[in-house]
């Protein structure tokens, strides 16, 4: 049997730091990829997706990382609206397939860009948490490679723990191959939008208590680069899929049509220090100013809705070479004054930030280190190099655990490891879960190391 | 594992009872860095004053093993009992070093080599050993205490200036040679520090403490840098000097 081809790559994620060096494998078919965990040296072996999760939870300095991306397959029974995924194919190739079709992935994040596997091994949630959980929610299935050779299929009913510990996982639990998953009907594939701005954090929260129950979809964009009395300043976009008929003439001739286009690129090199305090908030004076005050039942594409970033290839290369991370917590709802506290710290930190995402979940599911959890959550991207970043965000965590909340992992590159199991108080039933099926150790990551998620 | 603000958890110091490294050395057991070794000539009073010292700034195993930078037999045994105590070690100083003095050297040319051992010899043997370690590991941060004294020659310490002069050319080197290996090297350069180092010498503008240094060197971890100065004035300061024309150099530089 040969193998398929391994290369020493240097990787990051998202965030463009920590980074960390590792044996990459490309299984190229699916054969290759069902046998992707054969033959792995010490230093263990984790999956790769597109690398989408900020930190290092995709990486395995010295050791073996499988790239799932080479290998594209995907089934659809339309009556059902179950579809059966390899674990590399990305949302972007499924709403190709799916929209024209009429139908939607359950779940989208913020960028098209990532994959099956890794949606699952973050469980991930977007826009619609309120309405309908997270992605794992919607998951029938997963194909379950795990060290020892075996590929388990592995249900919420025939093994309900390790369907729930790999739901979050991290991908340590093993290299997800396929998955089943519901994927729910859409009529059109334009949605009516209802926007709203309001002048502080408090007019966008009571908007979202009062009414996110009216709308599938609801967030809100933050300037935490406003102080005083518009601290918090909100535009908050809310909306559902539209019905046929709300459609005009022209739209109606190709109603479930899907192009979203790749507009620009960033530049490849950035010089350092073009993001500082007084350009991101001149963009974030604009961006606010542009937005109307309110404005009711507006069409926006699949494209502009949910995703906005992905118009822009390569983003995250505005940072420049020493990188950024993002910050993503959630408290209960009686935690608000937590919530309020904190975006007052970072708003008079200075930290230059463009826009803050805030959202309002519903309740959590039954996955030990799955991340949602009813109440608020706050993502922000912050450049790495600022100076005391380390401690500002230790500080911060500390109250976000004090007041019953987490971290997000997907996007975590410097929590403290003794604030985990904190944060997440299952964390030892989901070791035990895990180490009945890699009892040798075998699945690891930089972030496994990292924040000792695997043995305390 | 490094994090994202440049945080080690693990670290192995090189000259472990020097004043700069320990400086560094609080600052970065207060953020994460809670396992160190320290490498040491012996595992007498100072060095375990110095253990000491990492323990009470919070960390929670400080171990000591023993060295001798002339002896280029100790430096792989050293190494690698540092990481086998440690598993991954995220940060290696290399901090050891002696400055000697000029009169001396010419009164003993023996003596001035033997320096020159230790300054320079002994950290390309140390450098590799750790490089190679890194490389196995897939990650790592090692960071050099070079020195001013080797941007620009000068008649009272040019034996000095001449071994950190290899050595920044050396770190600079490795850094590049690591690239592709999830490693990287950070080369520091201090103007006059006050330590025992060089206790008793007249002190040359812009001196500074071993605790400036230490945030200095954190402040690198932090933006990624390359290379660090301290005080990071003298990063201008000493591109002026670099292109004096010689006679001028030679009158500010005789003190
Ligand atoms: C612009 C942007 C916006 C985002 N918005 C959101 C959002 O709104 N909501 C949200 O929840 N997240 C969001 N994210 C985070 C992203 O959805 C998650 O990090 C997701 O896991 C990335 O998927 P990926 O395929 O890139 O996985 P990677 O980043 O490659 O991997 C992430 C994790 O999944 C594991 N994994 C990947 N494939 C497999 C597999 N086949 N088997 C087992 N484990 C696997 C990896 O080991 C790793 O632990 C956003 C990210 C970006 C860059
Ligand atoms: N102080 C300055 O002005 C200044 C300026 C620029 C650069 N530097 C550099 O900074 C580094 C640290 O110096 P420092 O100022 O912190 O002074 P220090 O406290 O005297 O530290 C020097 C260290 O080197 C160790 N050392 C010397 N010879 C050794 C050998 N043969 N084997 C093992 N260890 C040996 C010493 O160990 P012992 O305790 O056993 O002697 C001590 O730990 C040195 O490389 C120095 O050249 C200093």
């Amino acid at each position: 049997m040969s193998l398929e081809p391994v290369a020493r790559a240097v990787l990051s994620g998202w965030g463009r730091v920590p980074r960390s060096a590792a044996d990459v494998r490309h299984p190229a078919t699916m054969g290759e990829f069902e046998r992707s965990l054969n033959t792995i040296g010490p230093r263990g072996a984790i999956a790769r997706g597109l690398g989408r999760s900020y930190g290092d939870a995709a990486q395995n300095a010295g050791g073996t990382v499988v790239d799932t991306t080479a290998v594209a397959r995907v089934e659809i029974d339309d009556r059902s609206g179950l579809v059966t995924a390899s674990a590399g194919t990305s949302l972007d190739e499924l709403l190709r397939i799916l929209v024209p079709r009429g139908r939607f992935v359950p779940v989208t994040p913020g960028t098209r860009y990532v994959t099956v596997g890794g949606a699952i091994a973050a469980d991930i949630h977007g826009k619609n948490h309120h309405r309908v959980g997270s992605w794992c929610q919607a998951v029938r299935s997963i194909r379950l490679l795990i060290p020892s050779g075996e590929i388990l299929t592995v249900t919420p009913e025939s093994d309900p723990a390790l369907f729930w510990a790999t739901a979050g996982g991290m991908g340590l639990t093993g290299v997800i191959i396929d998955a089943t998953f519901n994927c729910p009907p859409i009529e059109t594939s334009l949605l009516s939008v209802d926007t709203l701005r309001t002048n502080d954090l408090d007019g966008v929260m009571a908007a979202m208590v009062e009414a996110d129950h009216l709308y599938d979809y609801s967030v809100a964009w933050i300037d935490l680069m406003s102080t005083g009395g518009s601290m918090g300043r909100s535009v908050l976009t809310r909306g559902r899929f539209a019905q046929l008929d709300e459609l005009d003439a022209a739209q109606r001739l190709r109603p479930l049509a899907f192009d979203p286009k790749v507009r620009v690129g960033a530049p490849p090199w950035v010089p350092a220090g073009l993001l500082n305090p007084l350009s991101v908030r001149a963009f974030n004076e604009l961006w606010f100013r542009k937005a109307p005050a309110e404005r009711t039942a507006e069409l926006q594409s699949i494209g502009a809705f949910f995703h906005p970033l992905d118009m822009v290839r390569g983003w995250n290369r505005i940072y420049g070479k020493r990188g950024f991370l993002q910050w993503q917590f959630v408290v209960p709802d009686d935690a608000d004054d937590t919530l309020r506290s904190i975006v007052g710290q970072l708003s008079s930190a200075g930290c230059t930030s463009f826009l803050a995402v805030l959202k309002r979940f519903g309740p959590g599911n039954d996955g030990p280190l799955s991340f949602p959890a009813a109440g608020w959550t706050l993502a922000l991207d912050i450049p790495a190099g600022i100076a005391g970043l380390g401690p500002l965000l230790d500080r911060l965590d500390v109250e976000v655990a004090g007041a019953g909340g987490r971290i997000y992992l997907a996007k975590d590159s410097r929590l403290a490891p003794h604030m985990v199991p904190e944060m997440y108080p299952r964390l030892d039933e989901w070791r035990r879960t895990r180490d009945q099926v890699d009892p040798s150790r075998t699945l690891t990551s930089d972030l496994a190391r990292r924040l000792k998620l695997i043995d305390a | 594992m490094n994090d994202a603000v440049g945080s080690p958890q693990t670290a192995l110091v090189l000259g472990g009872t020097s004043e700069i490294a320990l400086a560094a050395m609080d600052l970065l057991v207060a953020r994460r860095c809670e396992r160190v070794v320290l490498a040491c000539r012996d595992s007498g009073p100072t060095a375990v004053t110095a253990a000491q010292r990492l323990r009470s700034a919070g960390a929670t195993q400080v171990d000591i093993v023993t060295f001798d930078a002339s002896d280029l037999t100790t430096h792989r045994p050293a190494v690698a009992k540092a990481f086998e105590l440690l598993g991954d070690v995220d940060l290696v100083l290399l901090a050891f070093g002696v400055l000697g003095s000029q009169a001396e050297f010419d009164a003993d040319p023996i003596a001035a080599a033997a320096a020159v051992n230790v300054n320079y010899t002994a950290s390309v043997s140390c450098g590799l050993e750790v490089a190679n370690r890194f490389r196995h590991q897939g990650h790592g941060t090692l960071v050099v205490i070079s020195s001013v004294a080797g941007e620009r020659a000068r008649a009272d310490n040019y034996v000095y200036g001449s071994s950190k002069a290899g050595l920044d050319v050396f770190s600079q080197g490795l850094g590049d040679a690591l690239v592709g290996d999830g490693a990287r090297v950070m080369v520091v350069r201090p103007g006059f520090v006050h330590t025992r180092m060089t206790a008793g010498l007249k002190a040359a503008p812009f001196s500074t403490t071993p605790d400036e240094v230490g945030a200095r060197i954190v402040r690198g971890l932090e933006t990624g840098a390359d290379i660090v100065w301290a005080p990071s004035v003298l990063r201008w300061v000493f591109l002026v000097m670099r292109h004096l024309p010689r006679l001028i150099w030679r009158r500010i530089s005789a003190r």
